[in-house]
């Protein structure tokens, strides 16, 4: 009997441990591919990017296994120029965490697009948050201007009620979506609160890169 | 694939009905109600409904044959934890194989992926037939049983997606001017639908002669 069951583990492991293995590359580049996609549909003009790693107040480039942080992706053109910062946010929707991809443009101190990277809200009502049109209007140019101490955002990005839209930081909900909606003025209020002040002390950093890291 | 082929023991030979009896007369999703859980949860879309099924097909022949192989050496005792085992490594193995192939398909069939292991039309296989018959019995009926239940989940995907999106494997088929179905998407539209497929597969087998329409029998697998 323990033989029997030794084999059996046995001979699980190593298939778990195989696929793995043979699939990992593959995994690795898909992963990589997606987010380069992403990267650049959220950047339109962006032909090239590089990933920085920000923690507390400090910006420096990714390297391999560096986790200590949340990474941002800045986008620059063929001119070296940079176009904007793509960071990932997250908040809780109506079935589960809804992640997505925003767009932060340092010149205009605005959010200029966003992308939704997984999201489990109910098909046809809560999913709209990534197809609306007028919805994903919000974020042409969705204020992220920082105060006066530059330590935070001026005003907090939120979700109205769908029609009550009135200033440049506040984004009309979907009607009958609001749960995801809102969820969504969550998730980039908690990321840009963060990111923002940070990437505007470190913008020398951003500009600069793309000519001293080929 | 033969009818030549001779049976080692007992068993029945390999016939053509080894192999079709879980794509008709045994159909997980038509007949047999089996595996439920998926079944509503994936078929939104004619490309999940695809790919669930797949790798369901998958993991019933290569779980299948283990079992089938170490059917004389696993005690009766702790067969089931046995077949977990078993089925939960090729579910592993097809869980890391679609992230390989594409992230998308992945997020879209979410956690259905991973409940593979606790599928009771795998678990049954293994119990009921790979258990007690020979290794190439054994895949032939679960490549069968994994090709009818793909079927199943195919023809609830493609009229949901059909109906809900006006799409076919994302492709527009219906124009700019289709409102889309948007229930066919939701939870009570999986029921709708699989309720009228029943309803067809059971007046079809109504007509075949000397066929009564009768229910299914009652496998209690759990769920």
């Amino acid at each position: 009997m323990m033989a029997t069951l030794g084999i059996t583990a046995l001979v699980a492991g190593v298939l778990v441990v195989a696929a793995f293995e043979i699939t990992r590359p593959q995994i690795e580049a898909n992963r990589r591919q997606v987010l380069e996609q992403t990267v650049l549909r959220v950047l339109p003009g962006a032909s090239t990017r590089q990933s920085f790693v920000v923690s507390a107040d400090q910006l420096r480039p990714l390297h391999n296994g560096d986790t200590d942080g949340a990474v941002v992706h800045a986008g620059y053109d063929h001119n070296g120029r940079l176009v904007g910062i793509a960071a990932e946010a997250a908040a809780r929707g109506y079935q589960d965490i809804i992640r997505l991809l925003y767009a932060y443009s340092p010149d205009c101190e605005c959010i200029t697009a966003i992308h939704v990277l997984s999201n489990k809200d109910t098909p046809g009502i809560g999913d709209k948050i990534s197809t609306d049109p007028a919805f994903l209007a919000n974020f042409r140019a969705l204020a992220a201007q920082l105060n006066a101490e530059r330590s935070a955002l001026g005003h907090a990005i939120v979700t109205v009620k769908h029609g009550k839209k009135v200033a440049a930081w506040e984004i009309d909900a979907i009607s009958g979506a609001t749960v995801s909606s809102r969820a969504i003025g969550k998730a980039l209020n908690d990321s840009a609160q963060r990111l923002v002040p940070v990437l505007q002390q470190q913008l020398t950093v951003l500009t600069r890169a793309p000519r001293e890291t080929p | 694939m033969t009818p030549t082929e001779k049976p080692k023991t007992e068993t029945p030979p390999l016939s053509m009905d080894t192999f079709l009896q879980g794509i008709w007369r045994e159909n997980p999703v038509l007949v047999m109600m089996l595996g439920m859980c998926p079944t509503m949860a994936v078929t939104n879309s004619l490309g999940n409904a695809l790919g669930m099924g797949l790798a369901t097909t998958f993991v019933l022949i290569g779980s299948n044959a283990l079992v089938s192989m170490l059917r004389k050496r696993v005690p009766g005792t702790v067969r089931i934890a046995t077949y977990i085992v078993i089925i939960a490594s090729f579910t592993t193995v097809v869980d890391y194989a679609i992230q390989g192939i594409s992230l998308a398909l992945y997020s879209a069939l979410g956690a259905f992926i991973q409940l593979i292991v606790v599928n009771c039309i795998i678990l049954g296989r293994a119990e009921a037939y790979a258990s007690r018959r020979p290794v190439l019995h054994s895949m032939v009926n679960a490549g069968g049983v994994g090709i009818g239940f793909t079927l199943g989940l195919v023809l609830l995907g493609g009229v949901r997606e059909l109906l809900g999106s006006g799409s076919l494997l994302g492709f527009p088929v219906f124009g700019p001017g289709f409102q889309p179905w948007v229930i066919m998407l939701l939870p009570p539209g999986g029921f709708f639908v699989l309720g009228t497929w029943l309803l067809l597969f059971n007046w079809l087998r109504g007509r075949q002669p000397g066929v009564a329409p009768t229910p299914a029998p009652v496998h209690d697998h759990g769920r």
